[in-house]
């Protein structure tokens, strides 16, 4: 990874939308750092507010307050000298359904004002490199899933961007396919660039970024490596099933001085306590319940996940709200 | 010089999906065409009736649907703005450093460019029905659909990046288009109207159009109703593609 170098910097990056019927701030005061030759994650559940960051900090929304800086320029000032630095894949994709690969691309490029030759060797290049050799001439109706999802990073990618934006390029792909392009985005960073991707799968925030933020209603609420982040959760999870709806055992735990926290689980009955050693709490947990007479279904242990993070910030589990 | 390469670059795209797809050409076509057959013999009976004006149904009524042709044709355009807004297609061009004007006059352009073929091939097709017409008043003619087309197209692409999708878009195309051909006097001279109709029709920027292009018809390509219509014509085009560059620049979706 480069050195220090904040590639991003946001400080009080805001926007409110208005409709007839009310006012959302989708965005509420972000302050970000991203820096050269990460990959950083935008964690969040629907309606976080990830896809209007992403579009604030690549010039296609004004933002209703606060101030950025992107890839060495002001955002506000500058957004041309931005959007000539950056690549962007949006949600959405972009590709059109009526036109070729090869032509996507060579237009891409062309926007950018690279040269006709020039563009199309960069197409081929990228082609290529994205295994879309076979498809390249087709019109993109007939790519698959993955196909048209890494043609729209080829896309992104025409004009050799330093820093790319990918709003959840992994959303509704097979695991085949999203196994691929995990594969594409490091290969992305080891040839050194930056990429800021949103996501609202946990295992890929944790398998992809260097480091990430965990956003809930247009605030960030957590932000660091993957492993700080868990480790902020600190020590172990035990996921304990009792009879009954588990209030009776969820006050117990909570008068324990050993538990640091605990809270109903994502399931019926069961209740999550945060320990400092999983080990060792295991038979008092088992002691405590046989004093008290409730019923103990099930116990396991794990290590604390992203979702333990998000569920600790927000009293939400991700699991849940994405569901 | 870099917004002039950009307009040809977006043309070029445009233009090789409608050629992938030349049925909208042909469809575009196929209905001036029912005008010209199974409408205009109507007229020839009308010729006799007072306020009706001379110069032969077809000199008379071969005119105003070119003009119904450039004005309405290029309505429809928003249509495939709209799918593209909803495909990202829209965005990941205005995140490049494309110029917004030439988002779309590219597109414009490809519109215009469609409307004058058709305009051409209905004017070959009239001719056996005794249309007559210089050279240098065709091409007058032609211009005068490109504003035309133009102007539409530029409202009908902003209205599309403003409503977003097809369920307000359709209704309001259908519902504004209609008025407007019905007070132009394509159909049917505005002279048999009464006055108040007439009064009403004197907003419709149409209407002179129409006049101009039945002047130009009428080898008055000098008459002042050219001017006019041709002045009027480019005023209104102008404006609208004001408005849809700064729709194109603020796209929301
Ligand atoms: N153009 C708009 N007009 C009104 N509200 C909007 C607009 N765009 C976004 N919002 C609202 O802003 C909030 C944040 O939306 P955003 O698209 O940024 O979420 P997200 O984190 O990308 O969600 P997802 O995971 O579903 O893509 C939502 O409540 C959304 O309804
Ligand atoms: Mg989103």
């Amino acid at each position: 990874m480069n050195e220090a170098k904040a590639v991003i910097e946001t400080r009080g990056l805001r926007r409110v939308f208005k409709t007839r019927k009310e006012t959302v701030e989708a965005v509420a005061g972000v302050d970000l750092k991203v820096w050269g030759g990460e990959v950083f994650g935008f964690l969040g559940p629907n309606g976080a507010g990830k896809t209007t960051t992403l579009r604030m900090l690549s010039t296609l929304l004004p933002p209703s307050g606060g101030e950025a800086t992107v890839a060495g320029c002001d955002l506000l000032r500058q957004p041309q000298q931005v959007r000539e630095r950056i690549g962007y894949v949006g949600q959405r994709g972009g590709s059109d359904p009526q036109v070729t690969g090869r032509t996507e691309l060579v237009f891409q490029g062309r926007l950018y004002a690279m040269p006709k030759r020039a563009a199309q060797d960069r197409a081929a290049e990228l082609l290529r490199v994205l295994e879309l050799e076979d498809c390249a001439d087709r019109p993109t109706s007939t790519y698959s899933g993955g196909q048209r999802r890494r043609l729209e990073i080829g896309i992104g990618l025409m004009h050799g961007p330093s820093l790319l934006f990918l709003d959840e390029p992994t959303t509704g792909l097979d695991p085949q396919s999203r196994a691929r392009l995990w594969e594409e985005v490091r290969r992305l960073r080891k040839g050194g660039t930056t990429v800021f991707l949103t996501t609202h799968y946990l295992e890929e925030a944790d398998a992809l970024c260097d480091r990430l933020a965990i956003i809930d209603h247009g605030k960030i609420v957590a932000e660091g490596s993957p492993d700080e982040l868990k480790r902020q959760v600190a020590g172990d999870v035990v996921v304990v099933g009792v009879g009954g709806d588990g209030r009776d055992a969820l006050e117990l735990f909570q008068r324990q001085p050993f538990v640091r926290e605990a809270g109903a689980g994502d399931a019926d009955g069961t209740i999550r306590l945060y320990v400092e050693r999983g080990e060792s709490a295991m038979p008092a947990i088992l002691r405590l319940l046989d004093g008290a007479g409730l019923e103990l279904k099930t116990i396991s242990l794990t290590r604390p996940s992203l979702d333990d993070v998000f569920l600790r910030q927000t009293g939400r589990s991700l699991r849940e709200v994405a569901a | 010089m870099k917004t002039l390469r950009d307009i040809w670059l977006v043309f070029l795209r445009y233009f090789g999906i409608l050629i992938r797809n030349p049925v909208w050409v042909v469809l575009g076509v196929v209905q001036p065409v029912l005008y010209l057959v199974l409408f205009a013999p109507l007229l020839k009976s009308l010729s006799a009736n007072p306020g009706v004006p001379a110069g032969g149904a077809y000199n008379w009524f071969v005119p105003g649907l070119l003009i119904q042709l450039g004005m309405f044709g290029a309505a429809g355009v928003g249509f495939g703005l709209i799918a593209e807004l909803r495909g990202g297609v829209v965005e990941r061009m205005r995140v490049t450093p494309v110029s917004r004007l030439a988002l779309l006059l590219g597109r414009a352009l490809r519109d215009i460019l469609m409307l004058d073929v058709q305009a051409a091939i209905l004017i070959v097709l009239s001719l056996p029905f005794g249309l007559k017409l210089h050279f240098d008043g065709a091409l007058v003619v032609l211009a005068l659909i490109a504003l035309l087309g133009l102007l539409t197209a530029s409202i009908s692409y902003a209205c599309a990046l403003w409503l977003k999708s097809e369920d307000s878009f359709a209704p309001l195309i259908f519902t504004s288009t209609l008025p407007l051909l019905l007070l132009s006097g394509v159909l049917l001279p505005l002279t048999l109207a009464p006055p108040w109709l007439r009064n009403i029709a004197a907003f419709n920027p149409l209407s002179y159009a129409v006049d101009a292009a039945r002047a130009v018809f009428n080898d008055h390509l000098t008459d002042v109703s050219v001017e006019k219509g041709v002045l009027i014509s480019a005023v209104l085009a102008l404006v609208a593609v004001a408005l849809a560059v700064r729709s194109f620049g603020r796209a929301l979706a």
